[in-house]
């Protein structure tokens, strides 16, 4: 990395990081942002790898759940027909 | 809420986080047509598994190669068939280990410096919860067609 390049990193403010974690705790859901509303950054960063680890839980979740609906597919049930016709178009 | 300019060095000009709605909607739909077209009946855990694959390409591809994260997990996801055993990451001293947490759940975060990890955080998550919410939506309208 050139010289030029980190010293203008380390001239980035805490007013600079403040406001990436301030957007960051504006990405959190309602719930969440709730109780971290008067948080530390630290407390911050913890809720959103929190959230973060929920998010990866539920696309888990909704993988196994869209596989077993792929199953309904296989039968002739009206919503087999209408889901099919959305993933051929 | 737009920045006013990125406070780290970013060549991405685009001031709102995460892709659009229907770029995501459309590669995520048409990953799954190919999982249901590729995947045998029969193995239907092997499905979800390839759903979810799905899931993080159509997120990877759809933010595309700008941000590192991105490029993170369709590294990891070409990788997948060698089956490396992967060695803990060392930190790089350079980039020091605030957050650490952080880093090992946002994809590529192990050598960023701190900021940069914010900023892709932002990103990652904003992206997350799109695909997310689009998984729910497919799902919810499936379940409730016919009813």
């Amino acid at each position: 990395m050139p010289i030029e390049m980190s010293s203008r990193r380390s001239r980035i403010t805490d007013e600079e990081i403040n406001e990436l974690i301030s957007k960051l705790q504006s990405l959190l859901p309602e719930s969440r942002r709730r109780s971290t509303s008067r948080a530390s950054a630290s407390k911050l960063l913890k809720e959103t790898c929190s959230y973060i680890r929920s998010l990866h839980r539920e696309v888990d979740d909704l993988s196994d759940r869209l596989s077993d609906l792929m199953s309904t597919m296989d039968s002739n049930s009206p919503q087999a027909e209408i889901i099919r016709s959305i993933l051929r178009s | 809420m737009d920045s006013k300019g990125s406070a780290c060095s970013n060549p991405n000009p685009n001031p709102t986080f995460g892709p659009s709605k229907l770029m995501l909607a459309f590669r995520f739909l048409r990953a799954l047509s190919i999982v249901h077209r590729t995947t045998p009946a029969s193995s239907p855990t092997c499905r979800g598994r390839r759903i979810e694959r799905a899931a993080y390409a159509s997120m990877a591809y759809s933010a595309g190669t700008s941000r590192a994260w991105s490029r993170a997990v369709l590294r990891r996801l070409h990788h997948r068939a060698r089956r490396r055993a992967v060695a803990p990451r060392r930190l790089s001293t350079t980039a020091g280990n605030r957050a650490e947490a952080l880093r090992r759940l946002v994809p590529g975060g192990a050598g960023m410096d701190y900021c940069t990890l914010l900023e892709e955080t932002a990103d990652y998550t904003k992206c997350l919860s799109m695909q997310v919410e689009l998984m729910q939506g497919i799902v919810d309208s499936a379940s409730s067609n016919g009813r």
